[in-house]
């Protein structure tokens, strides 16, 4: 049985000048790197999905099995492209481990690149992190210097190249197809598929796109071997990830832990809820997986027991409210941003979003009556499944899931004339048991 | 030449498209230098790419009107952003906006009058941790209050040194477009590894002798599905799982 808490990719982030190559080398960095040129790419395949490490990013595939489906009889270059495109509200693990360890995501993307056979990878950053990408860019170029990237890396014969490239603030482009169009310099609206990205991906190439998380996992499986990641999570949810708690807790915070913690544990290792205050809703993994309440404070926070629960693990982002928080005022902020995140591509999504802004706005003012709300799932049921990518599912996901839980506090609005909570109430430097 | 973009730039644009096995991959930083230079996205910025890339003048600005850091209006000196989004809306970045639209007389996307400071609302920029967050040229300024964040665009405007809080010194917009282009600025040294919201796990790891197992340690992933309509199943969303089994049934 692991620890409650298990510091790797977080492991070094308190060091001192922990993003420099000298500090990564100084704790064996670029070790794995030098292991995996010493096997055969299709053995670090095999070693990443004996790990049963799945997709950090939000969906869960199987890493090892992503890049097993790279056709490598396919005469085209074939290329990594780094989902660090981090943007879904509530998550905020791939910026603080891109900011303090970048070498750990550089040294993941040569062995990553070296198992599937590319020559040229892409770290794609959002835009607004500016030094975020100052970090990888000189970790990047460190990397190059001491020939850990570039030609014949290690004396292997292997060669890689590896740009960083600047986002332009654009949500959706963290939907893998729609990242791959503004890595081609064009907007960024999602493909059809098929064909998927491993066939036909960047400049229509056999294309790996991973996250952030998962690429970084990769040195410590290497390192230290697929059955030691598997030592820790549970049947189906191997190995550790970054749990990140947000809102109304005493300390929120990043929490390094096997798959399978739960949320009571994190709060408490958080400090609790914020004095005074009780839990009333969450979202487990970002504001596209459904909400969940204090009822679901022991679900296990894994694939499979989040999925139970009627929600998604997504990307661990836990974000926190307790009972002064307004659900429709939460809802309709969520709401507001998948509109304006909307690529337009799809119409269901383009309409939909704008629809769901109208019937919840007036809700929020108390104007609209108890049939609004069979009106908004019934749009809901007309936009889910009905786009080429999930921006449009997860719009849908706050709505249904709070109407779910809170049918009340919707009807409250309308008896009440207006929004029954004081907004003040609910902020950080609200007086200590301020209450709704 | 397109007039208005100067040699030294028409060779850097160049320089951008040439990182990329494809030359219009480097549309998105060559517009953020077209921004470093110009002080937005131009006419002739938006020439020159095209020029450069061998596209149209309308498939660079489809590009330049799809993604939001494109400006075709000028910004302020200091281009400062509040996360309105629920989790930080909820923490006090709703009234941090509104004290601040008040405070500097301007409303969402708008400069003030002496060009030092302009005002966005923006969406989550993975900080819940720090929340309310507000942004400065892209730059974190973490655990803001009204007051702090009064404070803050008063020494911007004064022109007094400002450091984001787990970042360098602050650069002016134009700078931060040049590093977004990806010309180094020597700052990536400065500031902290990391803030102490990031650090709260680790820290709680240190003081119990919690740690990720030894190497030897072992386990069995017979759980995890091994088979592409497994992983399917087993994947979070509806959607990945729908999509695989198209691709078999094809």
């Amino acid at each position: 049985m692991a620890d409650t808490l298990t510091p790797v990719l977080t492991d070094n982030w308190g060091d001192e000048r922990s993003w420099t190559l000298q500090a990564y080398e100084g704790r064996g960095g670029y070790g794995a790197l030098e292991k995996a040129l010493g096997m055969a790419p299709d053995a670090v395949i095999e070693q990443v999905k004996d790990s049963g490490l799945r997709g950090r990013g939000g969906a869960g595939f199987p890493t090892g099995m992503k890049w097993g489906f790279i056709p490598q009889d396919n005469p085209n270059p074939k290329y990594l492209v780094v989902n660090a495109d981090e943007s879904e509200p509530g998550t905020c693990k791939d910026i603080p481990l891109m900011m303090a360890n970048p070498h750990v995501l550089v040294e993941g993307v040569a062995i990553s690149s070296y198992a599937i056979r590319a020559n040229t990878a892409f770290i794609y950053i959002r835009g607004e992190v500016l030094h975020v990408i100052r970090r990888v860019q000189r970790a990047v170029k460190e990397a190059y210097l001491a020939g850990h990237l570039g030609k014949n890396i290690h004396g292997s014969g292997f060669d890689l190249d590896v740009v960083v490239h600047a986002g332009a603030g654009a949500y959706i482009c963290g939907e893998e197809t729609a990242l791959l169009e503004g890595l081609e310099g064009r907007r960024g609206q999602p493909r059809l598929r098929p064909p998927f990205p491993a066939v036909a991906g960047l400049y229509a190439s056999p294309t790996v796109i991973n996250n952030v998380e998962s690429i970084a996992s990769v040195p410590a499986i290497v390192e230290h071997g697929a059955d030691w990641f598997a030592s820790m999570g549970t049947e189906k949810s191997k190995g550790h990830g970054i749990f990140s708690l947000s809102g109304h807790v005493q300390n929120p915070g990043q929490f390094e832990a096997p798959l399978g913690i739960t949320l009571r544990e994190l709060i408490d290792l958080a400090g609790g809820m914020r004095e005074g205050h009780r839990l009333k809703f969450w979202t487990p993994g970002g504001s596209s997986t459904p909400l969940l309440t204090e009822e679901h404070l022991d679900v296990p926070l894994d694939f499979e027991g989040v999925g139970e629960a009627g929600s998604m693990l997504g990307t661990r982002a836990l974000q926190i409210f307790d009972e002064t928080t307004c659900v429709v005022r939460a809802v309709l902020r969520w709401t507001e941003f998948y509109k304006h995140e909307s690529c337009g591509k799809c119409t269901p999504c383009r309409e939909g979003t704008w629809w769901l802004v109208q019937t919840l706005a007036k809700l929020e003012l108390g104007q609209g009556s108890e049939s609004d709300l069979d009106l908004l799932l019934d749009q809901c049921d007309n936009i889910l499944g009905r786009s080429f990518c999930a921006l449009a599912d997860g719009a849908t996901s706050p709505i249904s899931s709070s109407i779910q839980y809170f049918r009340e506090e919707y009807l409250a609005h309308l008896t009440h004339g207006g929004c029954p909570f004081d907004p003040a109430a609910s902020t950080v430097f609200a007086t200590a048991g301020a209450s709704a | 030449m397109t007039a208005g973009i100067d040699e030294k730039t028409w060779a850097e644009l160049e320089e951008i498209a040439a990182r990329y096995p494809q030359k219009r991959s480097g549309l998105l930083p060559m517009l953020h230098l077209v921004q470093a230079v110009e002080g937005r996205v131009t006419p002739e910025g938006i020439e020159a790419c095209a020029d450069i890339l061998g596209i149209s003048a309308a498939e660079v600005s489809g590009v330049a009107t799809f993604y939001t850091m494109y400006k075709r209006k000028p910004v302020g000196d200091y281009h400062v952003g509040v996360c309105t989004n629920t989790l930080c809306a909820v923490m006090g970045g709703d009234l941090i906006f509104e004290r601040l639209k008040e405070h500097l007389d301007v409303g969402n996307d708008e400069t003030t009058s002496d060009g030092r400071v302009s005002l966005e609302h923006v969406e989550c920029n993975a900080a819940c941790d720090y929340a309310p967050v507000m942004m400065v040229n892209w730059e974190f300024m973490d655990n803001m209050t009204p007051d702090s964040a009064v404070r803050l665009v008063d020494d911007l405007r004064s022109g007094k040194e400002v450091h984001s809080t787990r970042g360098p010194r602050l650069c002016t917009w134009r700078e931060a477009e040049r590093v977004l282009a990806g010309f180094d600025d020597g700052l990536a040294d400065e500031g902290p590894a990391a803030g102490p919201a990031s650090l709260v796990g680790l820290d709680i790891a240190r003081e119990r002798g919690w740690r990720a197992p030894s190497g030897s340690a072992s386990g069995s992933t017979g759980g995890v599905a091994r088979t592409k309509e497994g992983a399917a199943e087993q994947a979070d969303t509806s959607r990945a799982e729908t999509e695989t089994k198209q691709e078999e049934g094809k």
